[in-house]
């Protein structure tokens, strides 16, 4: 089954056509590229998608379920982080493993046994009772990207996940993702670092509320004869919205 | 008239146990586009608020436009620019009431200083009525601009003006730049984007409160002296975790839609080559390649 199959998804504000009968599907497991420049839709998008905001028009499913009657179904089956909101920043790291895993209706033992393994994992010993406020960028998007997880969701929305985050661990970052993927995890991705739109399998983008291409890496390069993403984005991306 | 237009000598601050800046030392040439490059909480913007005197530093001397950022701070915030990273105009404020009302709290007009403002603010003008809440992003941080110009500054500060700005628009941004940097402006920029150094006339790494490095972005990269090769295979995860196990490896890290492998001193492209093929990770293509920005940032960043 398609982790997401939208067909003609549509969200308009009054005149304005935000997201503009939008079609395409993502694979289980796949990494997908969701690129576009800045006002071009992509939030609207993915509102719609996590089952936060009523399209306007045509159909989507995510993990199955459908965006207009089974919203509730979507959150459970979903894990969403992005570089603006994810943890509590005056709640710690341990605090935040089980804020988040008691939402998602974790038993008690289960988040105990998750909050050792990630702890473990990222290496976080020394600071597992610490504000999570007190942490680097970059530990704490790996941490908030662990905590999107949590509930072994079957689809995760990565809005701008690595912004501002230094290289080295922008890197360590993005092969969590490749792990994740690895286990069968759906991942959606936007981001504004040209390199890490290499990094996934399929990249669409979106001009002006529409798809205006949807390919791999190599097929985009090929079909607009450029040699990296920033070529195809710097061909592709700019519209009238954002002039 | 001073040579520099910024100096910058041992500056230190703390955040109670947080060594913001561990005395922080470089210069800013008069008319210079210099990039301080460095990612989220490297110590950018507390060594912004120092130059514009909105901070005072634990310790060490600065000046901007010969001026002391500490006991020359009401002369010196007459001759710059500053344009925090956060989006700090009136957003209840027209577009046109937004760069009146700071043309004339430095004792200007906006007629006065068109010129250096017009190629940025003809871009706004349809929109001249609409509220500055109500802008997009990159109509938002042009108006920033704007009204950071207003008072023909002789030094611009800009703190990460195109972090979460996609890349056309980042593109342009520079492009607006260079033409300031023409009407005699010196510019301090600060970026996460590694890429972007490469558009500065020199740049400064920052990295945990501490320089790194300060040279022309070619300098910079030629203190990359290990062996780097540009490694393609159809599966880069995996041969990302192979390569990691080579003995001829340093580091190795996934660069777009290659890998890049820091190899030890001597290390040749038939020997990763050939331990590739013992992994059956095959084909693949190994090419000895020129460090980048990226590259050599990551290498200092490990070996400090």
């Amino acid at each position: 089954m398609d982790a997401i199959v939208t067909t003609k998804l549509t969200k308009r504000f009054g005149d304005f056509v935000a997201t503009d009968a939008v079609t395409f599907t993502v694979g289980e497991g796949e990494i997908f590229g969701f690129l576009g420049a800045n006002g071009a839709g992509k939030t609207t998008a993915i509102r719609m998608l996590c089952g936060l905001l009523k399209p306007s028009s045509g159909e989507a499913t995510v993990a199955g379920f459908n965006v207009y009657k089974q919203t509730e179904k979507i959150k459970q089956n979903i894990g969403y982080m992005s570089q603006r909101f994810s943890l509590y920043e005056d709640l710690t790291v341990r605090e935040n493993i089980r804020f988040y895993g008691g939402i998602y209706g974790l038993s008690l033992t289960n988040i105990r046994q998750k909050t050792d393994v990630i702890v473990a994992k990222l290496g976080l010993e020394a600071v597992a009772d610490s504000l999570v406020v007190s942490l680097p960028l970059g530990w704490k998007q790996k941490l908030a990207f662990s905590v999107a997880l949590l509930h072994d969701p079957k689809i995760v929305f990565l809005d701008e996940p690595t912004g501002g985050v230094d290289p080295i661990t922008r890197r360590q970052f993005w092969e969590m993702i490749y792990e994740a993927a690895h286990r069968g995890t759906t991942i959606f991705v936007t981001t504004h670092y040209m390199d890490e739109a290499e990094y996934c399998h399929r990249v669409s983008i979106m001009v002006d509320g529409q798809i205006k291409a949807l390919d791999t890496p190599a097929g985009l390069k090929k079909s607009y004869n450029t040699t990296s993403m920033d070529g195809v984005f710097q061909i592709l991306a700019r519209g009238t919205s954002t002039k | 008239m001073p040579t520099n237009a910024i100096t910058i000598d041992s500056i230190s601050k703390s955040y109670g146990p947080v060594n913001a800046l561990a005395s922080v030392t470089f210069d800013v040439g008069q008319g210079e586009l210099f990039g301080l490059i460095g990612p989220d909480g490297a110590g950018k913007t507390t060594l912004f608020k120092i130059l514009v005197t909105l901070l005072l530093p634990d310790a060490g001397r600065a000046t901007v436009s010969g001026l002391d950022v500490v006991t020359g701070y009401k002369a010196l915030r007459q001759t710059i620019g500053y344009m925090p990273g956060r989006f700090s105009l009136y957003p209840d404020l027209t577009v046109g009431e937004n760069l009146q009302f700071f043309a004339t709290v430095f004792g200007t007009t906006i007629e006065a200083n068109y010129s250096l403002v017009r190629a940025i603010y003809e871009q706004l003008k349809p929109f001249s009525s609409r509220r500055a809440g109500a802008l997009s992003g990159g109509m938002k941080q042009k108006l920033a601009l704007c009204c950071a110009l207003i008072h023909k500054p002789d030094v611009l500060f800009l703190d990460e003006p195109t972090t979460g700005v996609d890349a056309v628009s980042r593109r342009e941004f520079w492009d607006m730049l260079k033409n300031l940097q023409a009407q005699h402006l010196t510019i301090l920029v600060s970026t996460p984007y590694m890429d972007e150094a490469s558009l500065c006339d020199r740049v400064a790494f920052i990295q945990a409160g501490q320089i790194l490095a300060v040279d022309t972005p070619v300098g910079i990269t030629s203190r990359f002296t290990k062996p780097l090769f540009a490694i393609q295979s159809d599966n880069p995860y995996e041969l990302i975790q192979t390569l990691r196990q080579g003995p001829f490896t340093d580091a190795c890290y996934a660069f777009g839609d290659s890998v890049h492998l820091t190899g030890k001193p001597g290390t040749e492209t038939g020997q990763i080559i050939h331990y590739l093929s013992t992994k059956n990770m095959e084909p693949v293509t190994v090419n000895r390649i020129n460090a980048g920005i990226e590259d050599t940032f990551m290498e200092l960043m490990r070996v400090n």
